[in-house]
């Protein structure tokens, strides 16, 4: 029997093969992301043929080196017009490439080069058994406190898989806002938590915590994850499409064809208003925004510091984006649904963060609270539904980034013989004893809480105005209250600094080798540039503002 | 383009600031000349400014503007009327005083790390602090004005939290808790008030299109941009609210004592006659000339919580058992005459406000820095420590009771002559509030005379006994600020000139007349 008869006989009516077109793919303007899953995937291998002893100056290597490649490759689409009149929809309508896209991109490829920073950093921890060790466990598999883990203490082991892992989030979260169906976007959602929750559970002190936030980020991520999957089912079972211009079509009443399949379920309100809601979940879970925020606190604590200022930053520049996307491009026809919505999850988000941070005592916890609240401050700006809407939540996110990675910088730098001294009394009187870190730390705060001259005031009067102009009024007002109780929490830990006495057996400010210095380098200088002269980066924002559909 | 001397004006501490900073940790004393010489340049520019100024040219003049944020509508625009003038010149003024007075005050008393600097930071945020003030009284964007006007509340934090008097009642744990409540206290109140106006600048923008202050009181007054009755409303209160609690005017008053009672004497005055002078001066720029309307429409309210500011801090200094919350009161009162005085809405008023301002400034000073001489020799802040003090130091006596007497105005010296233009200036718009503020003056009688009696008169306390006279440097800060007092309460034409033509602006943006004379009226 002929392969044909086989055929004949199962189906009827096969579309002859030659109707499904070659998949066309722009790699020039996917290299960005290409770049990086490239470098991650040849950090797997590293790991498997590389010697143990120069694993890790390859590993960080390759991930400077593709992430600058990477940055650079954003750069120049950018700067070939990719972001304004060349922007459109690459690899069969899954990946959009435009203004935002290439923004958040960017964005997130700097923040994850200075993260990488952070990763790489092997100073801070005394050395175990003449081996210079980072922040992460020796040998992940190996129970806390057995002998294993003494014996891989012993031997040097260090996970160097985490620069992999790092690059496999990066690419995730490359994709995420860009994504232009939903099915992308559910991929690459899961490609960039896994390695997320993995990291979590690697922190080299303090295990057991660590282990439990990484437990409790994954469960509560996978419902997430669920929820947004549903979601997505529902939207198809709605529009018959998982493209986002033909949802958007759909949800318009502008859909050129109608599939006869489909039409029975087709433009049911109950599938749309659930299957956004459910999406929109999804996201705000990954953006931390109240009542979505459970996870945030224990996970910021328990992960190690590193992986703490990078998921705080690139995450939440990643799930913004993708949200922005979202609501912009899939639901704007949805926008009366969905305002009224977001307004209350704003004002829960921005009250929520800032009441509850006033009561922590810990500097993880407390920054963890304070990343809710600023999570509020930036949906104000999603809200306003206009183009400079898009553009100060650009800005913000790239403004808060550093501050953040910068502030989780300091903070791994502050310790006692238990490691990381991430309890609050623990910093009085750094001032007095490390002036330097303590200033820096204090432009930190100044910066979230929106002093102006840092760049946190710079983004906050952005989201703002747009919130203003897009009719969103009493969001500001509950926008600068929320910010004066901020301010509260931000200012305790400056007297906390500065004004009280040092305690004896307080913590010392290891010495950082030249990496951490960078990282928290560029961090204090953005603040500050961006504060000071923010004008070449709003215009920027400005010019990247504009959705491809 | 001319020669930016604003910028200069204010860049020129701001760099000072730096420099004093970055000195070596033991070059302690080369920190404190150098702040003084960059506090004295910049009062030589303030002079240049002040003699550059024409009080008959154009309402703002020496003005600059460069394009900064384009995005925000805001532009870097720098501009004086007489009353900034004024203002800017008593901020360069009193600065090397508060320096010089301050010389010890930062002395590191331990050892902290090799890098603790505490003097060069004392001297680079009093610096700081000038510059950003200096910005604010010049500045003719609401943006750039709402900037340095948040941003100067950080270094002052500092100032009062860092740095407190020597020797304390309590000993020096109690202190230390104390001083950090009270920056905390100043921090909060004044960062609430800024953040209410940050919602209601986003709010004028939306309105306005623009920041520009010149623009939008030419659109306003030419009726090209109408605001709705209660979005001006809405925006005054929300201007009005942040320029209330730097002020302070009563009830958001209550920082004030706490902040200068636990910062060291130059630090207060740095408080007192300095930084809150940018509120009440805000607003007579910013709030009658953005909001003429709604300012007409609060005026009955402002006036009467200006009273009860002015008989309140006078009632309260009266029973205080501590100088310097005493003085802080006074201030109190005195800041209830001068938002009386804007909100009159008389040309006598309004004058008679900003040469309060001044002379208020120049007379705290006086007073504040004797006390704080006087405290630091006996280590105590309490009326009730001291005694007879007038026969062991005569100098240090005879300067405080020429500071006291100008705090009451007594006629003859500067402050007499703002407090009855001010009283003058609301009488004849509304007599009984005119007539009820005259009773602070007869509290502010006793609150002086009974502190001078207290503490410099009657038998010589055993513990003031060995209490030295003014030394030289003490000297040197006080007699210039007694001579001015006198120089400006005789002949206060030089400041008179320079304001009354500003005012007269300031007027016709509300479209006020004075009221006439009955006289003339019943003609």
């Amino acid at each position: 029997m002929s392969a044909s008869a086989v055929h004949s006989l199962w189906t009827t009516a096969a579309d002859p093969i030659s109707k499904i077109d070659t998949p066309k793919i722009e790699y020039g303007q996917l290299s960005p992301t290409l770049i990086v899953v490239g470098a991650a995937i040849i950090g797997v291998l590293i790991e498997a043929v590389v010697p143990r002893r120069s694993r890790y100056h390859v590993q960080v290597f390759l991930a400077a080196v593709a992430l600058v490649a990477s940055f650079a490759a954003v750069v120049a689409l950018a700067a070939g017009g990719y972001a304004t009149t060349k922007s459109g929809i690459v690899a069969m309508g899954a990946i959009a490439v435009d203004g935002p896209a290439l923004f958040l991109q960017g964005t997130i490829l700097l923040a994850a080069l200075v993260g990488l920073f952070t990763f790489a950093e092997r100073r801070l921890d005394p050395e175990a058994h003449g081996n210079r060790v980072d922040s992460f466990a020796a040998q992940a598999a190996s129970v806390p406190g057995s002998d294993s883990e003494k014996a891989a203490v012993k031997a040097g082991f260090t996970t160097t898989e985490v620069f992999p892992l790092l690059m496999f989030a990066v690419a995730g979260m490359l994709v995420f806002p860009a994504a232009n169906d939903l099915l992308t976007l559910f991929i690459a959602l899961e490609v960039f938590s896994l390695p997320l929750y993995l990291m979590c559970a690697l922190a080299r002190r303090k295990r057991l915590m660590s282990q439990e936030a990484a437990v409790k980020y994954f469960l509560l991520g996978a419902f997430a994850s669920a929820f947004t999957l549903f979601g997505i089912a529902l939207l198809y079972g709605y529009a018959g499409s998982v493209s986002y211009a033909t949802i958007a079509q759909v949800v318009d009443g502008t859909v050129p064809d109608v599939t006869p399949a489909l039409a029975d379920t087709m433009g049911n309100d109950a599938l749309l208003l659930i299957g956004a809601a459910m999406i929109v979940m999804g996201l705000l879970f990954k953006v931390g925004a109240v009542p979505f925020h459970m996870w945030t606190p224990d996970v910021y604590q328990g992960a190690p510091t590193p992986v703490t200022g990078f998921m705080a930053a690139a995450t939440k520049v990643a799930a913004f984006g993708a949200l922005l996307r979202i609501l912009y491009v899939v639901l704007p026809g949805l926008r009366w649904d969905w305002r009224p919505v977001m307004w209350g999850v704003a004002i829960v988000t921005m009250l929520g963060g800032a009441i509850v941070a006033i009561t922590q005592t810990d500097i993880k916890r407390l920054l963890a609270y304070s990343s809710i609240a600023h999570a509020g401050f930036i949906l104000a700006g999603v809200i306003a539904a206009t183009p400079d809407g898009v553009s100060s939540v650009l800005f913000y996110l790239a403004a808060y980034s550093f501050v953040t990675i910068g502030a989780f910088a300091v903070v791994t730098l502050v310790r006692d013989a238990g490691g990381e001294a991430t309890h609050l009394s623990k910093w009085a009187g750094l001032g007095r004893r490390s002036p330097l870190v303590a200033a820096v730390f204090a432009v930190f705060l100044l910066a979230f809480a929106g002093i102006p001259l840092t760049s946190g005031f710079a983004g906050k009067f952005a989201v703002f105005k747009a919130a203003a102009e897009g009719g969103a009024a009493p969001l500001v007002v509950v926008g600068v209250i929320s910010s004066a109780i901020a301010a509260f929490f931000y200012i305790r830990v400056i007297v906390l600094m500065f004004f009280s006495e040092p305690t004896p057996e307080g913590p010392t400010v290891a010495v950082p080798s030249p990496l951490t210095t960078t990282a928290i380098g560029v961090g204090v200088a953005v603040t500050l540039v961006l504060g000071v002269a923010p004008q070449y980066f709003l215009d920027l924002a400005n010019r990247a503002g504009v959705f491809v559909r | 383009m001319s020669f930016p001397l604003l910028t200069a004006t204010a860049v020129l501490p701001a760099i000072g600031a730096i420099a004093t900073a970055a000195v070596p940790a033991k070059r302690r004393t080369a920190a404190k000349w150098l702040a003084l010489l960059v506090s004295l340049g910049t009062l030589a520019l303030a002079i240049v400014i002040a003699v550059r100024f024409d009080p008959g040219g154009d309402r703002y003049q020496l003005t600059e503007s460069r394009s900064w944020i384009a995005e925000f509508g805001v532009r870097y625009e720098l501009g004086v009327d007489g009353i900034g003038v004024a203002l800017i010149a008593l901020t360069a003024l009193l600065m090397p005083f508060i320096i010089l007075a301050g010389w010890h005050d930062a002395d590191p008393l331990e050892t902290g790390s090799r890098r603790w600097r505490p003097t060069q930071g004392f001297f680079a945020l009093i610096l700081a602090v000038e510059a950003m003030v200096i910005i604010s009284f010049a500045a003719t964007d609401v943006f750039l004005f709402y900037i340095f006007f948040e941003a100067m509340l950080i270094p002052m934090y500092f100032l009062i939290g860092g740095f407190g008097d020597r020797a304390h009642e309590h000993g020096e744990k109690a202190a230390s808790t104390q001083r950090s409540y009270a920056a905390v206290k100043f921090l909060l109140y004044n960062l609430a008030g800024g953040l209410i106006m940050l919602a209601a600048v986003i709010g004028l923008y939306v309105v306005a299109g623009n920041f520009s202050l010149q623009e939008i009181a030419a659109a306003r007054a030419n009726g090209t941009l109408d605001m709705a009755t209660n979005t001006e409303r809405w925006l005054f209160l929300g201007f009005f609210f942040a320029f209330a609690v730097k002020a302070p005017l009563w009830p958001l008053h209550t920082w004030l004592p706490n902040a200068m009672g636990e910062a060291t004497a130059p630090v207060a005055v740095l408080i007192t006659a300095v930084v809150d002078k940018v509120g009440t001066f805000a607003m007579l720029r910013f709030c009658l000339q953005l909001f003429p309307e709604a300012s007409k429409w609060a005026t009955p309210a402002i006036l009467v919580l200006a009273l009860i500011s002015i008989v309140y801090g006078a009632l309260l200094a009266v029973g205080q058992r501590d100088m310097k919350r005493l003085i802080a009161y006074a201030s109190i009162s005195h800041f209830g005459f001068i938002i009386m005085g804007i909100f009159a809405m008389t040309s006598q008023g309004q004058s008679g406000a900003t040469l309060y301002m001044v002379n208020h400034g120049i007379s705290t000073a006086a007073l504040l820095l004797v006390a704080g001489f006087l405290i630091t020799r006996r280590g105590s802040r309490l009326i009730a420590d001291y005694g007879g003090v007038q026969k062991v130091a005569p100098v240090l006596a005879g300067t405080f009771l020429i500071g006291g007497l100008a705090t009451l105005s007594l006629p003859g010296l500067a402050p007499f002559v703002s407090e009855f233009l001010v009283l003058v200036g609301t009488f004849t718009r509304y007599p009984v509030i005119g007539i009820i503020a005259t009773f602070g003056i007869v509290l502010a009688a006793l609150y002086v005379l009974v502190l001078y009696q207290r503490t410099m008169t009657g038998p010589v306390k055993p513990e003031v006994a060995t209490m030295p006279d003014l030394r030289v440097r003490e000297i040197a800060v006080v007699a210039p600020l007694v001579v001015l007092l006198v120089f400006l309460g005789v002949y206060p034409k030089p400041l008179t000139d320079i304001v009354n033509p500003a005012v007269e602006k300031t007027m016709s943006d509300v479209q006020k007349k004075d009221p006439q004379p009955e006289v003339e009226a019943a003609k």
